[in-house]
């Protein structure tokens, strides 16, 4: 069946590529997408140890970091929505002042 | 093995999405790839007996939390992002430290997988929602309880902050 590992493995992979994207991508909004990516590649190891070791406890976590995940995208973008009213640009290197 | 099967094609649908994601210079395709992934997570999770979770993972996520992004991106009009060549620290200091980050990753893994490694089985549904009820209004009431203190918090926040400014 399944190791443990490959379930792990999957989860890091997702991870880094998050990580990267939040790195290399300029436009705000695909920022905030690859912070979504790293969240659920957490989850996954998540539901996997769960698995593993039998534990429920890991999935009502799953529970508590989906509820902030949403909480943070709708906070997120209306700050994104505040920020392209006043500058009129989604371009995070555009976005170099804290106030205009 | 029909597990091992079914995880190793939802495992590549998930990398091939998030690869999507960084690939496509258009936000409207990344979030679309976001919900690809998402979908095959939730497969994962059934697999692995989470019941629960991949419902939840179906119906917030995919479902609420990415048409929220779809919406703001259709609201502002995102086009194709420009690289206007100014973030040289996102490439000479971030490629180098996500390389370390996946090195350490699979060096970690590699010793684990040295260690013993018992696989998950096909087990008796782990995560039923009858289970997570139990403990979420049982042992967890209280942070239960507290989230819902947030989102509150959260959705104040969003109005107030996306509010035209007031006259």
């Amino acid at each position: 069946m399944v190791p443990l590992a490959y379930y792990l493995g999957l989860s890091t992979i997702l991870f880094c590529l998050g990580v990267l994207g939040f790195l290399i991508k300029r436009n705000i909004i695909t920022i905030f997408i690859c912070i979504e990516l790293m969240l659920n590649a957490v989850n996954l190891s998540f539901v996997a140890f769960s698995a593993y070791l039998k534990n429920l406890n890991a999935q009502v976590f799953v529970f508590f970091v989906m509820v902030v995940a949403a909480a943070e995208a709708a906070v997120g973008l209306a700050i994104i929505i505040a920020v392209f009213r006043t500058r009129e640009t989604l371009n995070v290197d555009r976005v170099n002042l804290l106030k205009l | 093995m029909l597990h091992l099967i079914l995880f190793f094609i939802f495992a590549a649908v998930c990398i091939a999405g998030a690869v999507n994601l960084l690939a496509q210079s258009h936000p409207i395709n990344s979030a679309l790839s976001l919900i690809v992934v998402m979908g095959s997570l939730a497969v994962l999770y059934l697999l692995l007996g989470a019941e629960f979770v991949a419902a939840i993972q179906i119906i917030i996520y995919a479902g609420a939390v990415m048409v929220l992004f779809i919406f703001v991106i259709m609201l502002l009009n995102a086009g194709i992002e420009e690289h206007s060549g100014k973030s040289y620290v996102a490439w000479f200091i971030g490629i180098p430290s996500v390389t370390v980050l996946v090195g350490l990753a699979v060096y970690s893994l590699v010793l684990y997988q040295e260690n013993s490694d018992p696989a998950i089985g096909p087990e008796p549904i782990l995560g039923s929602v009858q289970a997570i009820a139990h403990l979420l209004f049982g042992k967890f009431l209280l942070p239960f309880e507290v989230t819902s203190v947030l989102i509150l918090i959260a959705i104040m926040g969003a109005v107030v902050l996306a509010r035209r400014g007031e006259s």
